[in-house]
């Protein structure tokens, strides 16, 4: 499975910004594929227990395509929604306008849509399909507490997921992982309540139900995990190459340690979209979303 | 018959280095000049900023004149200014100007808590943060190109295809201390 396009963190940052979006177009390919693969699975899945035969697989290749072409043609809407994010103009805050515009020419790509989350955590998140299609959040809290060198910090870290296509890759994967994850709870949930199988036959096309249902979410959830973590560091240093100031985002990564709270729109799904851990469950290891703040701050100490 | 197609190979190894030479010079360049785009859509915009931020200071500050008259002039330079390095003077003495303005506009409480020069204030401070992202920019991206065609094999080709130095969009001492900020 070819789907951690980065290296592990001992030289992620030798990797050249071509080289990132290179390998992020090129496995965003391979990830839309394989996660339309597993939505049919799991749609399959799900028409088997109500003994749907073949229509069923018919059903959910339609479905698991238009999903697909859903995720990422709107998919970033539907995030921007579900964060309850709101557009900030360039009135209504023209010094966060004018420093996103700025860091924008910086990495040399359009400016990206500008919005705002109503929330008192110190936390950012980008996403769209490619630079032209893009959207940087902060919360509130990042905006208010936040001085400019930090400020620049956070989102040049963002403008580096815009710049090297990391944005579409992550975008694909949370909206897909998402359904997959929900659709394998709800398999679960009526297996147990004493769903499906109504005609009391079809034992075999059952149990492959049952399998798929339980091996989907877990191939996906580990798909997720092993795109989000090591691309963060590589976004730090990106940033700094940006902003040519380490300690601006070293000051933000700090800020965010010493007064952190969770951010409440986010997730289990959207978690690893953020720029620090919306939800601060200090997982490590394997089923962390995000690299470990120290880390991250010892790391731009170096530069 | 093997010679023949031993040199036909050697040609189409040497044209196909060719081309590749040819491209890479040219998207380096590209890049050079989508980079100046940059900075000089920021110092239009800067030019543009002025009369607005004269207007509304004229008002309040009917003893400086002196200083207005300065700002408007480096602005007139800079309209006037063609190369790469004129520009890089005029704004510099843009910048300058506009520094005293600023400073001398810290003695009219009344202009200060104007909402109009507010607004000014913050545009130009941020359309000068552009400038400086975007110099950053040209600056890194001249240093490739005028790195790329002193090595060989592209210097032996460079000017064949019409390739010279670019020149960097300078920085003064003065601007370079400027750096420091204090609360």
């Amino acid at each position: 499975m070819a789907t951690n396009p980065m290296p592990d963190r001992g030289n992620g940052q030798r990797v050249s910004f071509f080289d990132a979006i290179d390998a992020n177009k090129r496995n965003s390919l391979l990830l839309i594929a394989f996660l339309t693969f597993l939505v049919f699975l799991a749609i399959s899945a799900f028409a088997l227990m109500f003994d749907m035969g073949w229509l069923g697989f018919a059903m959910g290749a339609v479905i698991a395509i238009l999903y697909a072409l859903f995720s990422y043609y709107i998919g970033d809407r539907a995030l921007l929604a579900l964060s309850g994010a709101k557009p900030v103009s360039r009135e209504a805050n023209p010094y966060l306008y004018n420093l996103v515009e700025g860091l924008a020419i910086a990495a040399q790509i359009p400016a990206p849509k500008l919005y705002m989350m109503e929330d008192a955590s110190l936390n950012a998140f980008a996403t769209g399909r490619d630079p032209q299609h893009s959207a940087i959040v902060v919360t509130r809290g990042l905006a208010e507490k936040m001085n400019r060198a930090e400020l620049e910090g956070v989102v040049a870290h963002e403008m580096s997921h815009i710049g090297n296509y990391d944005i579409r890759y992550m975008l694909i994967t949370v909206v897909m992982v998402g359904l997959i994850g929900f659709m394998g709870e709800i398999i679960l949930r009526s297996l147990f309540f004493g769903g499906g199988n109504r005609k009391g036959g079809g034992g075999m096309l059952m149990l492959l139900g049952l399998v798929l249902a339980i091996l989907t979410p877990i191939i996906a959830m580990l798909v997720k995990l092993a795109v989000s973590r090591e691309r963060e560091y590589l976004a730090d240093a990106t940033a700094v190459k940006l902003t040519r100031y380490p300690d601006g985002l070293r000051n933000a990564l700090i800020k965010i340690r010493d007064h952190y709270q969770p951010t409440k729109a986010a997730t289990d799904t959207t978690a690893s979209l953020y720029f620090a851990d919306p939800i601060g469950k200090k997982l490590t290891g394997l089923f962390a979303t995000h690299p470990p703040i120290e880390e991250r701050i010892k790391l731009l100490e170096k530069f | 018959m093997g010679l023949l197609v031993c040199v036909g190979g050697i040609v189409l190894v040497l044209a196909a280095a060719l081309v590749m030479i040819f491209n890479r010079l040219v998207v380096l360049k590209n890049r050079v000049d989508n980079a100046w785009a940059q900075i000089d859509v920021q110092l239009k915009r800067r030019a543009d900023l002025i009369p607005n931020l004269v207007e509304s200071v004229k008002g309040y500050m009917k003893h400086e004149k002196g200083v207005l008259e300065e700002v408007t002039k480096a602005r007139t330079a800079l309209m006037q200014a063609g190369t790469v390095e004129e520009k890089a003077k005029a704004n510099n003495m843009l910048a300058g100007t506009l520094k005293t303005l600023f400073a001398v506009a810290e003695n009219y409480p009344q202009l200060k808590a104007s909402e109009n020069f507010k607004m000014l204030q913050e545009e130009l401070a941020g359309t000068e943060n552009k400038i400086a992202y975007a110099r950053t920019a040209y600056n890194d991206s001249v240093l490739e190109y005028n790195q790329t065609i002193q090595v060989i094999p592209y210097n032996l080709f460079a000017g064949m295809f019409g390739h010279a130095q670019k020149q960097y969009f300078g920085v003064t001492e003065a601007e370079r201390q400027n750096v420091k900020v204090q609360f």
